[in-house]
């Protein structure tokens, strides 16, 4: 366990210095300096070189990189080129919208998935499963982005038990913010929570099939005690890979989100970012989400593995 | 044929149909302004509505079709013109150096955030329906080339190819002429669904800002058009949102089905 541990590790570590020079190597080659944008077309030249030098823009490429990376190693993301503060922070302040977010909706997706799919397979091939097919079908093809401008037209227009927008913040209490992020969490879930019932459904499927839930069924369990003690279980697994999956497309995908519900989290940090050619901020935000991904992908890995041991031998 | 193949296809081949028409006929000029016709529900002289500008939805629907299934296709041609090679050098050279580099470089593009990258592409190159294409298209490789690897190391296995082999094939010979022929109804399948992801990713990108930029008309930037009018239009949002749905939809179908049709033998239940 431990050497296969140490191995996931090794790539992980490889991965994510491979992402880092590639997302480096992109805003590199983006036209445009930061401190002339910055400055506006009159500045003086010895105005712009100073900023230039204040920015780190003097340094070498390979200077610059280690200086990057470096720094978000010891938790220094550097400093905006636009609002002069630590990039840390602004982040900081962001996560505390964008990651309850992503967890909330998660819930939700999960919450529906799992009585969906089990339904659905306990039901295999009768109208309640090909309704719930049906449904998670449709789940899929829906944009999120729309079926969020849906729900603010019925919920927050003309019923009006949410605001159609904005952040209420955490300090007016924890019910208050949560009520708030409940319209984009709901938009987030909806897609995922489509995907998730087919795994499950799926999943079970195979389980339900196999010598052991016949062999269940023979000393006696009723379907439905034997679909619950040993088929769920045993479902989970597949399961809990997509579920460690979800998580990092749903932070990635509340960027688009937050754009609908004007929340100030990750996404619009981003597109501010871009907008003012704030390529810091862009850089370190990109980075910052590929490490989720990469570090979720990698703790999934390790418990599956956990699980079943005879996942660690396939590297 | 089962049903979701037939009602994938005939819903595919509507949205395809109203693109193609478009390029020779559509209602109304879809760039026309009529502002004293503006924000119409549908009606009889304008089946969709039309828009704060008052131009035709219906017609901006149908030249919309092109901008989706354009960027979509040519995405899901740079993920198999690139993906496929790929995995079958991948499969032919198994567990050599180059298999190695080439699974572990789709792994590092599977990691990434594919939604994020785009937004990094576009927004560092310029939005636009090119740099979506690429961005989209850039996440279509690792897709084929792992689908390509795994179905080509089980025909490595059969013996037709052995036979391949003592005939004096080499391995670019063999896959060319035998692998790729019993690989492409995979490839044909996962295409589909590529496809209909590239919609859903086009419209994505259009919505922020980041997509196919004005006068060409895209579904998701009538979608964001939309937003602060819903409240008293909300055809504006409803219609191109049926359109994206009805895409993926009739796609994802068309997915399914054809699996089920070109291989009976397997007939999984889609995650």
């Amino acid at each position: 366990m431990l050497r296969y541990a140490f191995k996931r590790l090794i790539s992980l570590v490889i991965s994510l210095a491979v992402a880092s020079v590639v997302i480096f190597a992109v805003i590199e080659i983006a036209p445009g300096d930061p401190a002339s944008f910055m400055l506006g077309v009159n500045a003086q030249p010895d105005t712009l070189a100073a900023l230039r030098a204040e920015l780190g823009l003097d340094m070498s490429k390979l200077d610059r990189y280690f200086n990057w990376i470096g720094g978000m190693l010891g938790g220094d993301f550097g400093t905006s080129y636009t609002y002069r503060t630590p990039v840390s922070q602004m982040i900081a302040d962001r996560l505390w919208v964008s990651l309850p977010l992503a967890l909330y909706a998660l819930t939700l997706s999960t919450l529906i998935a799992f009585p969906a799919g089990i339904y659905a397979a306990a039901r295999r091939g009768k109208p309640g499963d090909l309704t719930v097919m049906g449904a998670t079908q449709l789940g899929i093809a829906v944009p999120n982005f729309w079926f969020a401008m849906m729900l603010v037209l019925i919920f927050a227009i003309n019923l009006r038990w949410f605001n159609a927008g904005g952040f209420a913040g955490w300090d007016k209490g924890f019910w208050t913010g949560l009520h708030s992020l409940t319209l984009p969490a709901i938009a987030l879930a909806l897609p995922q929570a489509a995907i998730l019932a087919r795994v499950m459904r799926s999943s079970l499927l195979d389980i339900l099939g196999e010598d052991f839930m016949r062999t269940a069924r023979a000393k006696g369990l009723s379907r439905r005690q034997a679909l619950w003690r040993h088929g769920v279980r045993n479902a989970l697994i597949p399961v809990l890979t997509i579920i460690g999956l979800q998580f990092s497309f749903l932070l990635a995908g509340s960027i688009i989100i937050e754009q609908v519900f004007y929340l100030p989290g990750l996404g619009r940090l981003v597109f501010q970012a871009i907008s003012a050619r704030d390529l810091i901020v862009v850089e370190s935000v990109v980075m910052l989400l590929v490490f989720a991904v990469i570090a979720v992908n990698f703790l999934v890995d390790l418990a599956y593995a956990a699980v079943d041991p005879r996942l660690r031998s396939r590297t | 044929m089962s049903r979701s193949l037939i009602l994938g296809a005939v819903l595919s081949s509507l949205v395809l149909l109203a693109a193609l028409i478009s390029f020779v006929w559509t209602p109304y000029d879809h760039a026309a302004l009529d502002i004293p016709a503006k924000l119409q529900p549908p009606n009889a002289q304008h089946w969709f509505g039309t828009d704060h500008f008052g131009r035709d939805m219906f017609s901006m629907i149908m030249v919309g079709a092109r901008t989706s299934i354009a960027v979509a296709l040519v995405a899901v041609g740079i993920g198999m013109a690139l993906g496929v090679p790929l995995g079958l050098t991948a499969a032919a050279r198994k567990g050599s150096w180059l298999d190695e580099v080439i699974m572990r470089g789709n792994d590092l593009v599977f990691a990434f955030p594919s939604l994020v990258i785009a937004i990094l592409i576009t927004a560092v190159f310029g939005a636009g329906a090119i740099n979506a294409i690429i961005a989209i298209g850039i996440f279509n490789i690792p897709v084929f080339a792992r689908i390509t690897r795994g179905a080509a190391l089980s025909l490595w296995e059969r013996e037709f190819i052995l036979a391949a082999r003592v005939s004096g094939k080499g391995a670019a010979r063999i896959s060319a002429e035998h692998i790729l022929p019993n690989v492409a109804n995979l490839l044909i399948v996962q295409g589909t669904i590529q496809f209909s992801l590239g919609i859903l990713a086009e419209a994505g990108l259009s919505y922020v800002g980041l997509g196919a930029q004005p006068p060409t008309p895209s579904w998701g930037r009538m979608l964001a058009d939309a937003q602060t009018m819903v409240s008293f239009a909300p055809h504006l949002a409803l219609i191109p949102g049926l359109a994206i749905i009805v895409t993926v939809l009739g796609l994802n179908l068309l997915g399914d089905g054809l699996r089920d049709w070109l291989d009976p033998r397997i007939r999984v239940a889609r995650a």
